[in-house]
């Protein structure tokens, strides 16, 4: 395919669903059903975030208040420190996980440089800032994949009680979107080698972004409320 | 690669080379056949195939709902074991709920909004494809479970605790989630794609408040669609999780809270029971005018109570919920929310009736549907507001008196309205006029049935007979009326099937008397669907509209004379686009959509059975998706052209302007 010459004006992306026709609203219908898709992810979300709390918080209350059901599902330590507690936030490498965190947020900085690389022609930044984006991307999961397992061997398990079910879904729910992002980073990335990553195509960047940035402030969240709020 | 022996349809002079597919398929050629059907991206077809989809599942619950009302028919009866009648109950709600009324909703959405907003085709045809075919499969594999270990049986809502393994250790409940979770992915990317067709591609002039009322209520649907399916995803997710991989978001013995479920649950129900009757609000104020010979009183109060009744609907969910403890503060507030999302719906009953009042009322089949939904919409909304009473809705909860209120709604109510806009617009989407005398009978038998069924339940239900159950005993007072109603029932079953019975009818006439055009606008109506010819032709509109006003075509056709009297200047023939459609280029069918959503049930059942079925499952939708990528969603040596139309009046080389030759 790479060797059929499409001349600039007739490139692909006019021809894509939805383009060339003027559209009502002025926003190119890719870009306005993105918005909506993400628009239902944050009612998935909220739904997944309000299930943990639900569930962590019943938890947590079992656990206080001595159920034996409950207590044998994790290591006697363990519980007596988030009964004492009455949180679950001691079981947290807070540090760690804020590294991640960061690792994470900065991803949405390279991005956006990916992005203006893209709609300026700058093919050689393009590739960088794509790259640098998919790489921060993997080293969070990678912290996920790492963090998991060292939570499994501490005893919390997907099949133990309600908090290992509740958490392990939560972020695993976020770390598969994290994944599919950075699939469609490397598949933008293939792109750009092939030369096909021109600037008209500059809207498929800033859409991928767009997802990129979501996951980002889903997970600003849920940092937030599993692993800062008491 | 297929080799292309014909000359490209391109715009004359116009140098473009076109990237072949990788894909392992060629594009699909045929304009015709079941393949044409199975490849079709056109949003006619779309729709006609989620109406024929909804029909064959009607019949499964319908089968379903007349097992009920022969176990009930007689006390003590043991036609059908417990266990069977909760697996029918079960079935028969979350199919009519899931595959008939949401379909035919998604039918409507299809066949008509992109014609009544002037649009060649829906803003994602491949995705709209998909959306079909995922919803159907979906459908297919919920229904797989009849023959794979049983159906479900923890009812529509299917609670927890109840609803896990230790209650239900059969596979039914798997099947509802994996296969409604199948569906649901249809629901979501259809939402998106109707919403972006509705706010992005209006014809020219076509604001927001010129739109015709179904098309707002299109998309006051899939805005609560787009929000609603995901709360269910996370609830059916979370009960997988906990069924077959041991999860313990409701294992109430690890501490789990079982409201957490009907949380989700009633989060994405109570917005449902809205996206099932809006559609069919947005038909009767199509047809209401028409047949009123009168525009539809108050557009602006139509269209913001249906917005209202959108937004207010996420704030009443936990009336379903009164008698499960929630404490007085939250049931007062759900309480006074459930009053008050009666306002806006009251106001559409008005309007509709002031739309009605001193109109030139004709009264055929479509008519008198429109008028049976106001009826039994209207009793079925007084029983509503009786269960938003706390007090009283703790005496009803339960029993047959709720079984009557949702039927009048949703049957006599979203149902009615449907059967009314197939005879509206048959001649639009199959080129003839159903016979309206076998139309008006199918309708009082209808009505006779209907009322004969579910009226009797209000009393049941006050006198105190639960539902779910499979039987009742003779002393208990209940024989007279359920008797009545499983009579009414069957009367009921045949007045639906008379459908089926004049769609042949009058195909068998209109063969007989040599296939007459019903003409572009049979009815006189007012929006701009009827400016076209009769079947739509697959290109839609020759030429974009342009949109002046509300109901833009009668305004084309009736103009004030120096008196101030409305004339009429045109009839609807003569200022009718002539269907041609040379040059106009269409989005080519694909192979793509039905293999992804091929794939999604396959993983489904590995889920359900072994984890291994999983992998062929995930490289099909892989496969899919790469194949998909790589095609261009535009192929300009498909064959996807509309080479005119031999409709009355077209002479094939009109004056009219030079067809767009846009890509949609």
């Amino acid at each position: 395919m790479t060797d059929v010459a499409i001349p600039v004006e007739h490139a692909p992306a006019e021809h894509h669903e939805g383009g060339g026709h003027a559209s009502s609203l002025g926003l190119s219908n890719t870009k306005l059903a993105f918005w909506l898709f993400l628009g239902s992810e944050c009612l998935l979300f909220g739904a997944l975030i309000s299930s943990y709390l639900l569930s962590v918080g019943n938890f947590v209350g079992q656990v206080v208040a001595g159920n034996p059901r409950v207590l044998a599902t994790m290591p006697e330590e363990i519980m007596a420190e988030i009964a004492e507690k009455g949180s679950v936030n001691e079981f947290f490498d807070i540090p760690f996980t804020s590294a991640s965190s960061f690792i994470l947020l900065m991803s949405s900085l390279t991005m956006v440089l990916a992005h203006k690389a893209v709609s300026e022609g700058n093919y050689r930044g393009s590739k960088i800032w794509l790259s640098a984006t998919a790489l921060l991307g993997a080293t969070f999961i990678s912290g996920q994949v790492y963090e998991f397992t060292v939570f499994y061997r501490e005893g919390l398990h997907f099949d133990g009680n309600l908090f290992g079910s509740a958490f392990y879904t939560l972020t695993g729910f976020h770390g598969a979107h994290v994944t599919i992002g950075i699939l469609m980073l490397v598949a933008l990335l293939i792109m750009s080698f092939k030369g096909k990553l021109q600037a008209d195509r500059a809207e498929t960047v800033e859409i991928v972004g767009l997802y990129w940035h979501f996951v980002d402030v889903v997970w600003v969240l849920i940092f937030t409320v599993v692993y800062l709020i008491p | 690669m297929a080799i292309i022996d014909k000359p490209l349809a391109l715009p004359a002079g116009e140098p473009r080379r076109a990237a072949r597919p990788l894909g392992v398929f060629t594009r699909p050629k045929e304009q015709t056949g079941i393949s044409a059907w199975l490849t079709t991206v056109d949003h006619k077809k779309i729709g006609i195939m989620y109406g024929a989809a909804a029909l064959f599942f009607l019949l499964i619950g319908g089968v379903a709902a007349l097992l009920i009302r022969v176990q009930l028919a007689t006390p003590n009866n043991t036609f059908l074991s417990g266990d069977a009648y909760n697996r029918m109950y079960t079935m028969h709600g979350t199919v009519m709920v899931f595959l008939v009324v949401m379909p035919i909703g998604a039918a409507f959405a299809n066949f008509l909004m992109p014609l009544q907003v002037g649009a060649r085709d829906v803003a994602f045809p491949r995705i709209n494809a998909f959306s079909f075919w995922v919803f159907f499969f979906g459908g297919l594999m919920l229904n797989t479970s009849w023959f794979l270990g049983g159906g479900a049986d923890g009812g529509w809502f299917n609670y927890a605790p109840n609803n896990g393994v230790a209650f239900s250790p059969s596979h039914g409940i798997d099947f509802w989630n994996a296969g409604l979770l199948v569906a649901g992915i249809g629901s979501l990317t259809g939402s998106i794609n109707l919403i972006t067709t509705v706010l992005n591609m209006r014809a020219p002039g076509m604001t927001l408040m010129k739109m015709p009322v179904f098309t707002w209520m299109t998309l006051v649907t899939q805005f609560l669609l787009l929000f609603a399916i995901p709360v269910i995803t996370v609830a059916q997710l979370l009960l997988t999780f906990d069924r077959r991989f041991g999860a313990n978001f409701f294992n109430v013995q690890q501490g789990a809270d079982p409201l957490l479920w009907q949380h989700l649950f009633w989060v994405f129900g109570h917005p449902e029971v809205y996206l099932m009757i809006l559609p069919a609000f947005g038909i009767v104020s199509e047809i209401i005018p028409t047949f009123a010979r009168k525009p539809i009183f108050g557009y602006p109060f139509m269209v913001f109570s249906g917005i209202a009744i959108g937004f207010m609907g996420w704030g009443v969910w936990a009336h379903h919920m009164f008698v499960s403890g929630l404490g007085p503060l939250s049931v007062t507030a759900f309480s006074v929310a459930t009053m008050f999302i009666a306002v806006p719906t009251g106001v559409k009953i008005l309007n509709w009736m002031a739309t009605l009042w001193g109109g030139k009322l004709i009264l055929n089949t479509a008519m008198l549907f429109s008028i049976g939904l106001i009826t039994q919409f209207t009793i079925g909304g007084l029983s509503g507001v009786s269960h938003a009473l706390a007090p009283s809705d703790t005496q009803q909860t339960d029993t047959y008196y709720i079984v009557a209120h949702f039927h009048y709604v949703l049957f006599g109510g979203a149902f009615f309205g449907f059967v009314g806009g197939v005879y509206h617009w048959f001649p639009k989407a199959f080129g003839y006029i159903l016979n309206d005398t076998f139309g008006k009978v199918q309708f009082w038998t209808m009505v006779v049935g209907f009322n004969l069924t579910f009226g009797p339940m209000h009393i049941l239900g006050l006198q105190g007979m639960p539902r779910r159950m499979q039987t009742y005993d003779d002393a208990m007072g209940f024989n007279f009326w359920n008797l009545a109603a499983t009579i009414g029932a069957f009367i009921l079953g045949v007045g639906v099937l008379m459908l089926l019975a004049n769609v042949a009818y009058s195909y068998s006439k209109w063969k007989a008397a040599g296939r007459p055009n019903p003409g572009p606008d049979p009815w006189d109506a007012r929006t701009i669907e009827w400016s076209i010819p009769s079947p739509a032709p697959s290109h839609n509109f020759d030429v974009d509209p342009v949109v002046t006003s509300l109901d833009d075509f009668w305004h084309r056709k009736y103009q004030e004379d120096e008196n101030g009297v409305v004339r009429r200047v045109h009839t609807g023939a003569e200022i009718a686009q002539p269907g041609n459609g040379e040059g106009v280029h269409l989005p080519a069918p694909s192979y793509w959509p039905i293999v992804l959503a091929f794939g999604i049930p396959i993983i489904g059942y590995g889920i359900i059975f072994s984890l291994w079925l999983c992998i062929p499952g995930a490289l099909i939708v892989i496969g899919a998706l790469f194949g998909w990528a790589l095609e261009p969603a535009d192929d300009l040596d498909a064959p996807g052209h509309d080479h005119g139309h031999d409709s009355p009046g077209h002479d094939g080389s009109g004056d009219h302007a030079e067809p767009e030759l846009e890509t949609v």
